[in-house]
């Protein structure tokens, strides 16, 4: 059982040498472990620098308040300390690392993250399987980690990491996002394949109510203006669907 | 991540052959250099006149030629404190066992006998100081014609093959270092391949400056004879000491009709080591000569492995990797010279730089008249891991051809923080991140490398990569 807690946070957006930007405003949430809550919210409302901002990029700063992995103060550590305490963030926009192959990165990270190295034939057959679960061409293991990878292949890959790594907290920015039916369809089966431990719990980061239909949320949280403006069950998607943003997007101007 | 420079980078303190072992022959050798000291080395060498006469012209020309104005600062060499001629053992040993103590083991803990035993290469030389003190090949290859030997062994047995040869690659004149090495060259490799003769695992050589202050000028002569291969690894270390030595070597290679070579060279020298090195390859009618020039260690290194196509459908290639760390100033590339219709030359060079390091790519491609039809590429990519180091590109080009295709790409690019974010928030510590970085950027090259050397390669990095970042 594994409680995330973000309580009053707030965060900079680092523009410049001198210049600063505050985003996050004061954001509070909890996500138990087999939970599931969409965050849900308009372009520029701070939904991805909350993602950014958990997960430790040098381009946020904390300003205040806090996030607790089971007690523990996940803004003490550093990028990959977080990682290994059972953090992991699916991106929107994941980079290109040139030269090193997938299976490397994912058996690199997979080491990293469980403590000691896999076996290596069983890691191999592991990674065959998630790779086929989600329809991953073989071929892509030698692959360079996301060189020439199309949007879907880069968010395939996403969550590839998301299985193997099997974090206690998932935050998934945007991953429906460029996604065609066929692909929204497998990735979101690969995200209920993580969810089904019940060992899980899920921030869904996203923009539409398409993916919701694929991956059931437990809370909806509309996000705006930096802050959690309103929370409720799966319903409240419906309304966003039938009446948008534009009520939270005045409420907060 | 927000300090993207990391001063508490140290390569010094990474170096791992920085011992240095005993060091009587050292201690009582000359420093400096005179008619006298070259007309000694041909003496204890036993050579014959022409070759003593060879050097005594070369003295003359080194004393002429001025140092070169451009490139790396050579400023800090001292020529009057160098010892020219270090002789570390009176035999040449034919068992690892055979050799003096001292020298067997550094070699243990450079791994090399290691190497041999599980038949990783087809032949070993060993140098130590001036001379080769090991030297082994296999059996099948002797009986196949193969000549793989010492330099200074080579010319006593093989006379006319010198007389044909040595020299005729890279003239006494060519430059003041080409000089100086003719004037006091010893040791090295010579290669003979016959016609047809596929060499298919590679012969090693083994380079150790012990001495300090050493100046090393070993030299090299491989001939691969038409229709011939032969992959020749060499490998360089050093220990530390407070005071620079010296590595001037000269490497002449021929590559006659439909033959090909490939010539791989992992350069680790201390960060006390001037590396002056002048390599040439003449490619004749289809041949093919590979160079594959890694430079991680010296203080200095200038060095541009040089290619003449001199027959139609001849190819050169040059991959080359450099590292410069903290005080390092690695200025390579390469030079390409097509003298005949339908050659192809491609360059393609690769370095980082970290903790005030420089790193320059200096290349020249030339196409002659007539060499119409030829198509060279060369395409640079610089690593930059910090702000404080430093990427330059010199990239000449000379063509008085009309029909050729000519390419060239140059990049520089830094670390990027969102790579390191990437893979740190897989669980990757800085240090192991910025490794996977680098060893992807150095990896074109790095599967072009025999097994043990690609390892060694990627080990280095690490080693260099730890605490390379804040």
């Amino acid at each position: 059982m594994t409680k995330f807690e973000i309580r009053g946070l707030r965060a900079d957006v680092l523009i410049g040498a001198e210049e600063r930007q505050e985003i996050l405003k004061g954001v509070d949430l909890t996500i138990n472990s087999g939970e599931t809550h969409a965050i849900m919210g308009p372009n520029g409302s701070g939904k991805s620098t909350l993602a950014y901002a958990i997960a430790g990029h040098p381009k946020y700063e904390i300003t205040d308040g806090e996030v607790l992995l089971d007690g523990e103060n996940v803004l003490e550590m550093g990028v990959d300390e977080r990682a290994r305490a059972g953090l992991f963030l699916a991106m929107q926009y994941p980079v290109e690392v040139p030269g090193v192959s997938m299976s490397n990165f994912l058996r690199s990270a997979v080491t990293a993250v469980r403590g000691e190295a896999p076996k290596l034939r069983a890691f191999s057959k592991e990674l065959q399987e998630a790779m086929k679960g989600l329809s991953i061409d073989p071929s892509f293991a030698a692959r360079g980690v996301n060189e020439g990878f199309s949007g879907g292949e880069k968010k395939r890959h996403e969550i590839l990491q998301l299985e193997l790594l099997k974090p206690k907290v998932a935050i998934l920015d945007e991953t429906d996002s460029g996604l065609d039916v066929d692909a929204l369809k497998v990735v979101s089966e690969g995200i209920n394949r993580a969810r089904a431990t019940g060992e899980i719990g899920v921030m869904l980061i996203t923009h539409y109510t398409r993916i919701l239909n694929y991956v059931k949320p437990d809370f909806v949280h509309v996000f705006a203006h930096g802050q959690v403006a309103e929370s409720g069950g799966p319903e409240l998607a419906e309304v966003l669907e039938a009446e948008g943003y534009e009520r939270f997007v005045k409420a907060g101007a | 991540m927000t300090s993207i420079a990391h001063p508490e980078l140290e390569g010094l303190g990474t170096y791992e052959y920085g011992w240095a072992d005993p060091d009587q022959a050292g201690a009582s050798a000359r420093r400096g250099l005179n008619e006298e000291v070259v007309r000694d080395i041909s003496a204890k060498k036993a050579e014959p006149e022409w070759m003593r006469d060879l050097r005594l012209k070369a003295l003359k020309l080194f004393d002429k030629k001025p140092m070169p104005a451009w490139g790396a600062d050579l400023s800090g060499i001292d020529f009057d404190n160098i010892k020219y001629f270090v002789r570390s053992t009176e035999k040449q040993a034919t068992s690892w066992e055979e050799l003096p103590e001292d020298i067997k083991n550094t070699y243990d803990r450079l791994g090399i006998p290691e190497a041999e035993k599980q038949r990783l290469v087809a032949g070993v030389a060993a140098q130590y100081e001036s001379e080769v003190v090991y030297h082994q090949i296999r059996e099948d290859l002797e009986q196949q014609g193969v000549i793989f030997l010492d330099t200074d062994t080579a010319l006593k047995e093989h006379p006319e093959l010198f007389q044909e040869y040595f020299g005729t690659v890279i003239p006494a004149g060519d430059n003041k270092f080409a000089a100086l090495n003719t004037a006091v060259w010893s040791g090295g490799s010579f290669i003979y391949v016959p016609k047809n003769v596929h060499v298919e695992i590679p012969l090693q050589a083994y380079f150790r400056i012990n001495t300090e202050n050493m100046g090393q000028f070993e030299r090299t002569l491989i001939i691969v004879d038409e229709g011939a291969y032969v992959h020749y690894v060499e490998g360089c270390t050093a220990p530390i000491y407070k005071t620079d030595s010296l590595h001037s070597a000269v490497v002449e290679i021929i590559v006659k009709k439909n033959a090909r070579c490939r010539y791989t060279t992992i350069q680790n020298w201390s960060n006390n080591v001037f590396n002056l090195v002048t390599k040439r390859a003449v490619a004749y009618e289809g041949a093919t000569m590979e160079w594959i020039d890694g430079n991680i260690g010296s203080q200095v290194t200038m060095k541009y492995p040089a290619v003449y196509l001199m027959g139609e459908h001849a190819k050169g290639e040059t991959l080359s990797i450099a590292f410069a760390g903290e005080g390092q100033h690695q200025d390579t590339g390469s030079k390409m010279v097509h003298c005949a219709p339908n050659t192809s030359s491609t360059i393609i060079s690769k370095s980082v730089a970290r903790g005030g390091g420089r790193a320059s790519y200096r290349g020249l491609v030339q196409v002659q008249e007539g060499a119409s039809h030829s198509k060279s590429t060369v395409k640079c990519d610089a690593l930059l891991i910090d702000t404080v180091s430093r990427s330059d590109t010199y990239p000449y080009v000379d063509v008085r051809e009309d029909d050729v295709e000519m390419g060239h790409e140059a990049t520089v690019s830094k670390v990027s923080e969102d790579q390191l974010f990437y893979l740190m928030s897989r669980g990757l510590d800085e240090d192991e991140a910025m490794a996977m970085i680098v060893r992807g950027f150095v990896e074109p090259i790095a599967r072009e490398l025999p097994m043990e050397y690609a390892l060694e390669l990627n080990r280095l990095i690490e080693l260099q990569m730890e605490g390379a970042v804040g």
